[in-house]
């Protein structure tokens, strides 16, 4: 008889799992707690660094695992498990030969760094929305109107211990350097900058499109945290901050403040973890068994990790980590 | 009418305002020089300056000050370039620093 695998969360890291234990002759089960399958990669504009429309790979993946007849429960929300089973929190029961984890993570909430003023004036938005207006094909201020003047904060509720996120969520940079374009395409004639504290430019291309954004549109980078966004009595906001780089001072009004929210652990890891027996990161990601010829599996036999549950990846890394975890699951099984 | 002196004077603020600084000179240099945008501050130039050896000039300073609108002493303070071009020959980004000087020196000299 097949072996069955249950594999927690139906993402990227979920589908692509589930994708390559069937290609193995394994019969997974993706359990999915929203009511489709995509995870983040719902909602999400196009992708760095190649502009490629996030609705384009999800449309692909969802395409493989409807072909490859991968069974899939949607609206159905784990609430503890071991690696032989799955309770789900209406009460049914799942058995399982192995586990495969893939639940991600969660976005920071910006309304935690309330000196930013998210939810409290107009014109500040995360990272997130922007994907979202874009998505929607307007991006404008809250009255509507085109915004002049657009700033970037990078590294919001990441390498932040006052978050208690000491963690790099990573993907920020980048998505900064490629929402700063978009703008720039958008509103020429908008001036663009974006406040880092390190720019982090991890992956192929990734330099290239930062240099690109420096060069070809003109986007400003000055070196420096805002440390208190206000707002101006023309709807503006007004951040300050210190430019590093000149050791000044530095203060402007925006039409428009975008927060680069990071990636965070999800708050039910805690307790999956301490029913599971799992070990967790400081950071409250799952800590994988060691982290370079481990780094899929688990402290547990039979339960392994895929995609962001164990740290903030890109979606290139989740899909190659969630075969790594299939592969290593396989193995696990016929050992 | 004669200055009453109340004993203090006032410090001029010294922060960058990007909303009263005329924008205009710095957008003909990024426009001139749109590689001088592609700087990533690494204190190279500065650390082999020659002029910056014996004197305060410190030329990543300067063209940042400039970037950002701020244009007073920039001249002045450009001047002190003796255009030797090791700059050039280490920044990372392939920047053609000399260049920057001169045309910095060509856009601010009236101020």
């Amino acid at each position: 008889m097949k072996k069955r695998i249950v594999v927690i969360g139906g993402g990227p890291a979920g589908m692509q799992t589930a994708l390559r234990l069937k290609a193995r002759g394994m019969e997974p089960l993706i359990v999915e707690k929203e009511a489709e399958t995509g995870g983040k990669l719902r909602g999400w504009h196009v992708l760095f660094p190649t502009f490629t429309p996030a609705g384009e790979v999800l449309a692909e993946l969802r395409h493989r695992v409807r072909e490859a007849g991968i069974e899939t429960m949607t609206s159905a929300e784990v609430v503890s498990f071991t690696q032989h089973e799955v309770a789900l929190a209406d009460g049914r029961r799942l058995t399982a030969d192995a586990v495969v984890l893939a639940t991600g993570f969660t976005l920071f909430d910006a309304r935690i760094k309330e000196e930013y003023g998210y939810g409290i004036y107009d014109n500040v938005v995360t990272s997130a929305d922007i994907e979202r207006m874009l998505d929607e094909g307007r991006v404008a201020k809250a009255d509507g109107s085109r915004p002049k003047r657009i700033a970037f904060l990078h590294c919001v509720g990441s390498r932040d211990e006052k978050v208690c996120q000491q963690h790099c969520s990573r993907v920020c940079c980048i998505t900064g350097v490629k929402q700063a374009i978009e703008m720039k395409r958008l509103f020429p004639e908008a001036d663009v900058f974006n406040f880092y504290m390190d720019i982090r430019m991890f992956g192929p291309g990734y330099e290239e499109l930062y240099r690109e954004a420096q060069q070809r549109y003109n986007i400003h980078f000055v070196r420096g945290r805002i440390s208190e966004a206000s707002p101006t009595i023309d709807g503006g906001i007004q951040i300050k901050a210190e430019d590093t780089l000149t050791g000044r001072p530095l203060r402007m009004s925006v039409d428009l403040l975008v927060l680069l929210v990071g990636m965070r652990a999800n708050d039910d890891n805690a307790a999956l973890a301490a029913a599971a027996g799992l070990e967790r990161a400081p950071s409250g990601f799952m800590a994988p068994r060691d982290p370079f010829l481990g780094n899929v599996r688990s402290n547990v036999g039979g339960i392994f990790y895929a995609g962001t549950v164990s740290a903030p990846k890109n979606i290139g890394e989740t899909l190659n980590e969630a075969a790594a975890a299939a592969d290593a699951a396989v193995d696990y099984l016929n050992a | 009418m004669a200055t009453i002196n109340f004993g203090y004077t006032i410090s001029k603020p010294r922060a960058i305002d990007i909303d009263r600084n005329n924008l205009r000179k710095s957008d003909e240099i990024l426009r001139e020089m749109p590689e001088l945008q592609s700087c990533i501050g690494c204190g190279s130039c500065t650390a082999v300056c020659t002029a910056g050896n014996l004197t305060q000039f410190n030329f990543r300073r300067v063209h940042t000050l400039v970037r950002r609108g701020e244009y007073q002493g920039a001249y002045e303070e450009m001047n002190k370039c003796m255009l030797c071009g090791k700059c050039r020959l280490v920044c990372p980004r392939g920047i053609n620093t000399r260049g920057v000087v001169l045309l910095i020196k060509r856009k601010l000299g009236d101020f």
